[in-house]
C-alpha cells in the first residue's frame, strides 16, 4: 500500500507522502484555476503577488488594480473557499455513509439526507424566519429523513443495497413533495428556493464561508477519528462488537457527523448533488479498500472536484452560468451507473 | 477463566439455551458438541455480549471485556472483499487501541507472530477474496489470536479445513494453552477431533447440557444417539474414541457378489 517497509511482511494502510503530495497539489492548481478564470482574466503572477501579500509577515507589491484586488479576494476567493469547503463536506459525508452502512451506493442524497435538508431550509426560507435558522432546521430535517430510510430499509426487508436506496428514494420524494406544497403555498418565495435547489456558489461571501466552516471542521474530524473503526464496521456489526467496539455508537456519531455536514453545506449552498458517490468511489478504485485512506483524501479531493466542477458551471455557457448540482449530475449520474455496473459485475 | 451462570438466551420469547451454567478454568480446553441448533454458537456469542441473555457471564473480574479478555471466532465470518490478509488481521488489535488510539510496534508484532502461527507470511499481501475456504478460515483465526486474548472462543474453527490442516490448527491452540495459559472453548461438528483434542466435552441438545465429562465418557453411544439419531458407532482404541456414522440396513449399497 505504501513505500514504507515492515519488518512483519505487510504494511498497514496508510496514505504514503507521494499521495498526499499529488492531492496537495491538484488542490492547489484546482484553486489557482479557480482564482484567475472567469469574465475578467487575471494575470497569474500578479494574483500569485497579491495572495503572497496577504500572508503573516509578507509584503509584496502587486500589479493588480483596485477593482481586480475586490474581484480577487471578494468574489472569487470565497467562492473557490466554498466551493472547496463544500466539496469536502460532501465527499467525506458520502464515505462516512458509505462506511456505516457498508455500501457503495450510501450518498447524502440517495439516502434522502439532502431531501430531508432542503425541506427545513425550504421551510425556513418559506417561513421567512432568518437564514441564521437554515443549518439547523436543515440538519433536523436532513436527520429526520436518515433515519426515516435507514429504519424503512430494516423494516421492509434486511438492510441490502437496494433497500437502502430505494427507501432513500421514497424519503427524498416525499420531503421533496412536501417541500413543493411548501412553495406553491408561498408563491413569492419561489425563485429564490428554486435557484437554491438547483446549488449555487454564485452569491456567496464570506459570511457563507464562516457559517459554514465550523459545522465542516467538527464533521471532519469526527469522521477522521472514526476512519479506523469505519474499517472494522466492514466485519459486521457482530464481529465488531466482538472486537470491544460500541458499534450503534460508532455508527450514531458517524451518521450524525456526516450529516451536520451535509446539511450545513446544503443550507448555504443548496442541492448538489454525486459528489459524495463520485470523490470516494475513484479513491477506492485508486487506493484501495480502506477507510483510512478514504476518508482524509475524499476531503482534498472533494475540495479539489467541487472547485473545479464550479469552474465548469461558470465557463461552460459563458458569459451565462450553469447551477453546479447541474454539472455534478451531468458527471454523476453515468458515474452512478458504473458503479452499479461494477457491483452486479464483483457480486 | 470464563463461566456462564444460570445463562438463559431467549429469541422471541422462546428459550433456545439454558438455564446452563458451566466454568472452564484457565488453561483448560472445553469443547461444545451438539447438533445443529443445541444453542452452541449461541452460548458463545452471549458470552461475547452479542445475544442478549439472562444470568452472567464472569471472565474473572468486573473490568474483563469481549475484545481485550476474550476473542471470539465465529462461524460464518464476515470478510471484506478487497481487504488484505495482513490488515484483516492487524484488525484484532481493535480492542487494545480505544478511539482515538492508532497501532504501535507491539500491535505489529502481534500480528506478525499471529501470521507466522497460521502459516500465513505468504499470503498476507493477499486480498481475502483470493483466499481458499481454508486460509479464509485460517486468516480468522490469525486475527483471533492476534487478540492476544487470555480466554479464546471459537465456532467451528475447523470447518472448511481439509484434516491436516485441522490438526495443525488444533495443534497450535493446544501449545498455546498449555504454553501460555489460554482457556479455550470450540464448538466442534467433528466429535472424535474434539474428543481428541478437549479436556472436557459439553454435550449441549436444545440449548440444554445434557452430559459432560472427558472423552471416553461422553463420547458413548448410550450417550450420542439420543441426540444425534441411531446412525453412530463409537469405537475406542489407543488414540481414544472415535465416532463412525453408519448407514442403517436398507440403505446400504448392495455388496458385490462373485
Amino acid at each position: 500500500m505504501s513505500e514504507v517497509s515492515s519488518p512483519h511482511a505487510f504494511v498497514p494502510a496508510r496514505i504514503g507522502a507521494g499521495r498526499w503530495l499529488v492531492a496537495a497539489v491538484l488542490l492547489v492548481l484546482a484553486a489557482l484555476a479557480g482564482l484567475l478564470v472567469g469574465s475578467v482574466a487575471l494575470s497569474p503572477i500578479e494574483v500569485i503577488k497579491a495572495l503572497a501579500d496577504r500572508l503573516p509577515f509578507v509584503v509584496m507589491e502587486y500589479g493588480l488594480s483596485e477593482v481586480e484586488t475586490r474581484l480577487l479576494f471578494e468574489l472569487r476567493m470565497p467562492r473557490v473557499v466554498m466551493g472547496g469547503l463544500v466539496g469536502a463536506v460532501l465527499a467525506v459525508a458520502g464515505a462516512g455513509y458509505q462506511g456505516v452502512f457498508r455500501n457503495p451506493l450510501a450518498d447524502p442524497y440517495l439516502l434522502g439526507v439532502a431531501a430531508g435538508a432542503g425541506l427545513g431550509a425550504t421551510a425556513v426560507i418559506g417561513l421567512g424566519a432568518g437564514s441564521a435558522a437554515i443549518p439547523l432546521v436543515a440538519f433536523v430535517g436532513g436527520i429526520a429523513a436518515v433515519g426515516a430510510t435507514y429504519t424503512l430499509s430494516r423494516t421492509v426487508g434486511g438492510r441490502t443495497t437496494t433497500t437502502l436506496i430505494l427507501a432513500g428514494v421514497a424519503v427524498a420524494a416525499f420531503a421533496t413533495a412536501v417541500q413543493t406544497f411548501l412553495l406553491q403555498r408561498n408563491y413569492e418565495t419561489l425563485r429564490e428556493v428554486y435557484s437554491w435547489i438547483l446549488g449555487r456558489l454564485v452569491t456567496v461571501g464570506w459570511s457563507e464561508v464562516w457559517t459554514l466552516l465550523p459545522y465542516a471542521v467538527v464533521a471532519a474530524t469526527v469522521l477522521l477519528v472514526m476512519r479506523r473503526l469505519l474499517d472494522v464496521l466492514g466485519l459486521g456489526d457482530e464481529e465488531a462488537a466482538g472486537l470491544g467496539v460500541d458499534v450503534m455508537r460508532v455508527r450514531r456519531l458517524v451518521v450524525l457527523a456526516a450529516t451536520l455536514a451535509t446539511a450545513a453545506a446544503v443550507s448555504v449552498s443548496g442541492l448538489i448533488a454525486f459528489v459524495g458517490i463520485i470523490v470516494p468511489h475513484t479513491i477506492r478504485l485508486l487506493t484501495g479498500w480502506s477507510y483510512r485512506v478514504i476518508i482524509p483524501l475524499s476531503l482534498v479531493y472533494g475540495a479539489s472536484f467541487l472547485i473545479l466542477a464550479d469552474l465548469g458551471a461558470r465557463t461552460v455557457v459563458a458569459p451565462g452560468e450553469l447551477p453546479i448540482g447541474v454539472v455534478t449530475a451531468f458527471l454523476g449520474a453515468p458515474f452512478f451507473l458504473l458503479v452499479l455496473r461494477s457491483m452486479r459485475g464483483s457480486s | 477463566m470464563i463461566s456462564w451462570r444460570d445463562v438463559v438466551v431467549s429469541f422471541d420469547g422462546v428459550t433456545v439455551v439454558g438455564p446452563l451454567t458451566l466454568r472452564v478454568g484457565d488453561g483448560e480446553w472445553v469443547g461444545l458438541i451438539g447438533p445443529n441448533g443445541a444453542g452452541k454458537s449461541t452460548l458463545l456469542k452471549a458470552a461475547v455480549g452479542i445475544v442478549a441473555h439472562q444470568g452472567s457471564v464472569d471472565l474473572g473480574g468486573p473490568e474483563r471485556r469481549a475484545g481485550t479478555d476474550i476473542a471470539w471466532m465465529p462461524q460464518r465470518p464476515l470478510l471484506p472483499d478487497e481487504m488484505n490478509v495482513g490488515n484483516y488481521v492487524l484488525l484484532g488489535r481493535t480492542p487494545h487501541l480505544g478511539y482515538l488510539g492508532s497501532e504501535g510496534r507491539n500491535d505489529l508484532e502481534s500480528v506478525g507472530r499471529a501470521i507466522e502461527r497460521l502459516d500465513l507470511v505468504q499470503l498476507s499481501d493477499r486480498a481475502l477474496s483470493t483466499l481458499s475456504g481454508g486460509e479464509a478460515q485460517r486468516a480468522v483465526l490469525a486475527r483471533a489470536l492476534a487478540q492476544e486474548a487470555p480466554v479464546l472462543l471459537l465456532d467451528e474453527p475447523t470447518s472448511s479445513l481439509d484434516i491436516g490442516h485441522a490438526l495443525e490448527v488444533l495443534e497450535i491452540l493446544d501449545w498455546l494453552r498449555h504454553n501460555e495459559g489460554l482457556t479455550v472453548v470450540t464448538a466442534l461438528h467433528d466429535l472424535t477431533l474434539a474428543g481428541r483434542f478437549a479436556d472436557r466435552l459439553v454435550l449441549l441438545d436444545k440449548g440444554k447440557l445434557v452430559a459432560e465429562g472427558s472423552a471416553f465418557e461422553v463420547l458413548t453411544e448410550d450417550t450420542l444417539i439420543p441426540s444425534y439419531g441411531p446412525g453412530i458407532r463409537v469405537v475406542t482404541n489407543g488414540d481414544g474414541p472415535t465416532v463412525i456414522p453408519t448407514r442403517r440396513q436398507s440403505d446400504r449399497p448392495s455388496q458385490p457378489t462373485d
